[in-house]
């Protein structure tokens, strides 16, 4: 199945049950969008790491329009914390392509893991 | 707010900011800790958290584009229907005893963990060298 072939039905699943979990335990999108890309859809760990940048960006761009709306948004913390993350995410995504499938995969575990770790015990 | 303050949350932003272009996750996990320990009740943190990662995908996804990673159509799909998603999460939230599902969803996350490091080891031992 080529990638830009993938029933939009399945994409849709991963989409709600990312959003569900996202919203109910505070994590991210992307912890539970980049297993199930790889596991549902059969994507690449590149491909779905990428992918699922693309998907947080839409859903954080929503998101942002609804609370700023209610006065909740304070751009001048957003950019402390997210002006070094900018910097950040050049040298993540360079990283990144020097990593091999398997290494980035066991990455990946690792995350997964201290994730799982941090919600049982936190 | 101490310059030592302001550095730890420059400090933790790269740090966020890393593991969003390596992993493809949003960096929210430290965001909001970050501007908690700043002084933001825990709805702004999640509020501005949105906002610090909207620049950070953002640079992910243009660099991610350049290298043929990023399938646009997926991402669309995906995005959209997660805010579907969230806005019944955020109903179930108010529903259920979070604490128990919270527990729950995170044995479900160190299984997956086991599943990605068997995966990880199988593919590193087929290609020693790469891709």
């Amino acid at each position: 199945m080529r990638l830009d072939q993938v029933p939009a039905a399945r994409l849709a699943l991963i989409g709600l049950v990312a959003g569900v979990f996202s919203a109910l335990f505070g994590v991210g999108g992307g912890i539970v969008i980049v297993p199930l890309l790889v596991a549902l859809v059969a994507f690449p760990i590149h491909a779905a790491t990428a992918t699922s940048l693309g998907a947080i960006l839409v859903t954080a761009t929503a998101g942002v329009a609804l609370y700023a709306l209610r006065g909740d948004v304070h751009p001048g913390y957003a950019a402390l914390v997210g002006l070094p993350a900018v910097a950040g995410a050049v040298i993540g995504t360079h990283v990144q392509g020097r990593l091999s499938s398997g290494r980035l995969t066991l990455g990946f575990a690792v995350l997964l893991a201290a994730v799982g770790v941090w919600l049982i015990v936190g | 707010m101490s310059a030592w303050t302001i550095a730890a949350a420059i400090s933790l932003g790269l740090v966020a900011g890393v593991l969003s272009g390596v992993f493809g996750v949003g960096g929210g996990i430290l965001f909001v800790p970050t501007l908690v320990a700043l002084g933001l009740g825990q709805v702004e943190a999640a509020a501005t958290s949105l906002l610090a990662i909207v620049p950070t995908a953002a640079t992910g996804v243009l660099r991610q584009r350049a290298t043929g990673n990023l399938r646009i159509r997926a991402a669309l799909v995906v995005g959209v229907t997660s805010i579907i998603g969230a806005e019944a999460g955020v109903r179930i939230a108010k529903a259920v005893d979070e604490s128990v599902l919270r527990r729950a969803f995170g044995v479900l996350l160190l299984a997956v963990a086991v599943q990605f490091a068997i995966r990880g080891l199988r593919a590193s031992r087929r290609y020693p060298d790469g891709s």
